[in-house]
């Protein structure tokens, strides 16, 4: 067989989509017969749904899909993040058992790494796996997990053995989401919107095929799941346009969209809402003030050098180039523009920034943005996380010494509050 | 080509700055910034010959290398790294006022020995006040015959006590505004014309003040016509002043760095601390957004985007900022040794403030930007 190339991959896809698509199939059915056809996922293997095809291929596959209009596999969540783990990491009981439901959308799945007392910190996790009898039981509490109320399957990083210093004594399960010893509830924020929850355990099963790898690769599984995460950040976005077609298939997947999305509907407003600015400035008046016309510039100039440095990365990648430092830069970036925004948002609302919901102006949005900023630079790694690594990955500066990588797990003080061990 | 450089581009940078740093360590740069001159006129025509430098955006029918402004960008990035002392500015926004104001004949007689690098040249265009645009022009231009004598005084002058070759801007008496200015050209050596080197913060880049009274000058293009050739000349100059500038910030951050990895406190390097570590990346940060704004303005030089003016004044302000903060990090990283005189650290600091200010300060570009924004 020849190797494949970008215009052969096309004709390929493009002669399958035409004989096959009809946006009258129900999303389920749709998503099987492209599973069975390895299209919904080109670059998984061939025996696990895919076509093996490399992954630079898919941008050419969904092109394709866009063309005549096509509904794709489940994209958003937590649940190809699952998928690319298992991949990488799990059994063949695990591949047979998940990523079909995966791909079709029917299993919602979430990530259980978080907790109350380690964030930044995440392999000082403190949740408890313990082997009992015939299963693995589970004891402690995970925060900030989206869709946890809705998931079927978690992926669940908790330590199983304490004797052994904190990154070896971890494991990694699939953890069934439905199941008395998993309560959920939901976590509000400042910003008065819940969109996510804290999970509770309290002798949780799991059966013993469900770990992935063995006790102590925990946080090597939990570090790939993590980089899918990092790399995965652009399908959200491009999935979350729901399309306006006519067809019953258009009309579940804008369901599926509307629930899954949900929970991010005040993610605009956390990056500050540059785009308002101007026509703000406008309608306020505040455009002609010269102290605010500056704080409006700076913002530009930062909105702006931030979006050039991201497309330096991107040619670079594309051009095959070593990564260089620019690629590193832009979640630390963000957080600034965040900040400059929602600071020019309040030079422009004056004593309207003192109101919230309806009273605040376009409609709360403005209020919404003032409360969601704080969470630009702590979510998804904080910024001094993000200094870390910029400084000890790209910088090479050296680590601070370590007071905890060392010695056994139940000797390193930790927080005495978050569970009892 | 405003997200990256082409191969060639890159190699023409690196084999710039092995160039550089042999020609122009720092104890060279010490050492020509204790002259009067502020260069040296033999050693520098030899590297400009060798690398073509003056001659990189002249167009070939002029006797230039026929390059794009990108290229010409790359070069001041490598000087302002390597804190090069020659009239190579001056040299090049005088060829840049030529291009964009003389006739074609006006260019064909002045700018092939600006391109091989025989005779230096600057561009006032400053007064006492500092300004740099149409409003702040009081020197007059009077024409008697076909000459036209030149009365008022320029200041600012990059290189001005040393060049060859003067543009001159200057306006029609009693015309304000944009109205009646134009270009001139006048001899370095002209009656009339008395020069004095201004003593500066940073002596790396020789000022001088220039008095003219009733001096020869010749007219550059059309007479009272030159508000769009200042406006594209004072673009460029701010474009390439932010292109020197990430070089010279990228150098402070270098430098800073391999200090603080080196220096012991406490027991260990004071790299490992993350007080240190998080101004390493806020530096980086810094670095990097003006890099991408310099070059992108640069590039936008070259496809005559119509958005040229804003790109030119965020360039600026971006640089502009991000290069003093550097500055005031490295000097902050280095400690007590930072504020020495022997430490090279303040050579570059001085040099950061400098270009903070001249062309116009981040304040003034960043309204500028909004005007044309027609914010």
């Amino acid at each position: 067989m020849s190797e494949p190339t970008e215009s052969s991959v096309r004709a390929e896809v493009r002669a399958w989509l035409e004989a096959n698509w009809n946006p009258e199939y129900g999303l389920v059915e749709w998503r099987t017969k492209l599973i069975d056809s390895g299209w919904g996922a080109p670059h998984y293997p061939k025996q696990w749904h895919g076509r093996g095809l490399p992954v630079h291929f898919n941008a050419i596959v969904e092109e394709e899909f866009a063309r005549i209009g096509a509904v794709g596999v489940a994209k958003a969540g937590i649940r190809t993040l699952a998928a690319a783990t298992i991949l990488d990491h799990g059994t063949d009981l695990h591949k047979e058992k998940f990523l079909r439901r995966i791909l079709t959308g029917e299993d919602t799945w979430c990530q259980l790494f978080s907790e109350p007392g380690s964030g930044s910190d995440m392999a000082g996790a403190v949740t408890r796996a313990d082997r009992k009898g015939n299963k693995w039981v589970i004891n402690g509490q995970k925060v900030w997990t989206t869709s946890a109320h809705k998931a079927h399957w978690g992926l669940l990083l908790a330590r199983a053995n304490w004797d052994v210093p904190k990154h070896k004594g971890l494991a990694y399960f699939v953890l069934d989401m439905k199941q008395p010893g998993v309560q959920v509830h939901p976590l509000k924020q400042m910003n008065g919107h819940a969109s996510f929850n804290q999970v509770f355990f309290t002798d949780a099963m799991v059966e013993p095929e469900m770990m992935v790898c063995d006790v102590g690769d925990g946080w090597k599984v939990a570090t790939t799941t993590l980089m899918h995460e990092r790399r995965g950040a652009d399908g959200l976005r491009s999935w979350a346009t729901a399309s306006s077609r006519k067809g019953r298939i258009y009309q579940e997947e804008r369901a599926e969209i509307a629930s899954t999305m949900e929970p991010y509907k005040w993610y605009p407003q956390r990056a500050g809402r540059v785009d308002l600015v101007m026509e703000r400035a406008r309608a306020t008046g505040k455009l002609a003030d010269p102290v605010v016309r500056q704080e409006i510039a700076k913002l530009l100039i930062m909105s702006k050098a931030a979006e050039w440095t991201a497309r330096r990365a991107r040619a670079a990648q594309e051009q095959g180039k070593p990564q260089g430092p620019e690629g590193s830069l832009g979640k630390l970036v963000s957080s600034h523009v965040a900040r400059q925004a929602a600071r020019v948002h309040t030079y422009l609302s004056g004593a309207d920034a003192l109101l919230s919901g309806e009273d605040s102006p376009l409609g709360g949005v403005i209020a919404e943005i003032l409360v969601s900023v704080p969470a630009t630079s702590i979510a998804g790694g904080t910024d001094e996380i993000q200094r870390n690594i910029i400084s000890e990955r790209v910088l090479k500066m050296p680590k601070e010494p370590s007071v905890d990588t060392d010695k056994p797990f139940k000797d390193v003080p930790r927080n005495v509050a978050a569970t009892s061990s | 080509m405003r997200f990256s450089f082409t191969p060639e581009q890159e190699e023409f940078r690196s084999s710039l700055r092995r160039a550089l740093e042999a020609r122009s360590p720092a104890k060279e740069v010490r050492r020509l910034m204790a002259t009067e001159a502020g260069f040296e006129r033999e050693s520098w025509q030899k590297l400009n010959r060798e690398l073509g430098l003056t001659a990189i955006h002249i167009p070939e029918a002029y006797g230039g290398g026929g390059f794009g402004q990108a290229d010409l960008a790359i070069v001041l990035e490598e000087m302002g790294r390597g804190l090069l002392c020659a009239p190579f500015l001056s040299t090049v926004l005088a060829s840049a006022a030529i291009l964009n104001a003389g006739s074609e004949e006006q260019k064909r007689a002045l700018l092939p020995a600006l391109a091989a690098g025989e005779r230096t040249a600057t561009l006032a265009v400053s007064e006492a006040d500092g300004r740099n645009d149409a409003d702040g022009v009081t020197t007059t231009a009077t024409q008697s015959g076909a000459a036209w004598r030149l009365e008022g005084t320029k200041s600012f002058v990059l290189d001005g006590h040393t060049a060859d070759l003067i543009v001159v801007l200057a306006r029609r008496p009693g015309s304000r505004g944009e109205d009646g200015l134009a270009f001139f050209v006048v001899e370095g050596d002209a009656p009339g014309l008395e020069r004095r080197r201004l003593k500066t913060m940073d002596e790396t880049r020789k000022l001088a003040r220039l008095a003219f009274a009733s001096v020869e000058a010749k007219l550059l293009g059309d007479a009272g016509k030159a508000a769009a050739a200042l406006a594209r000349t004072m673009q460029q100059a701010a474009i390439l002043l932010a292109n020197e500038m990430v070089g010279g910030a990228e150098r402070l951050r270098e430098d800073a760095l391999a200090y603080a990895k080196m220096r012991m406190q406490f027991g260990r390097s004071i790299a490992s601390f993350q007080t240190t570590k998080n101004k390493a990346a806020d530096m980086l940060v810094d670095v990097e957004l003006a890099k991408s704004a310099a070059y992108y303005a640069a590039a936008a030089l070259d496809e005559g985007d119509a958005e040229l003016p804003a790109l030119a004044s965020l360039a600026k302000a971006c640089a502009a900022e991000a290069c003093l903060q550097t500055a005031i990090h490295a000097v902050q990283m280095h400690g007590g040794i930072g504020f020495t005189w022997d430490n090279d650290t303040h050579l570059w600091f001085k040099r950061a403030k400098s270009s903070e200010i001249l062309f116009g300060d981040a304040n003034q570009h960043r309204e500028l930007m909004m005007q044309h924004w027609k914010h």
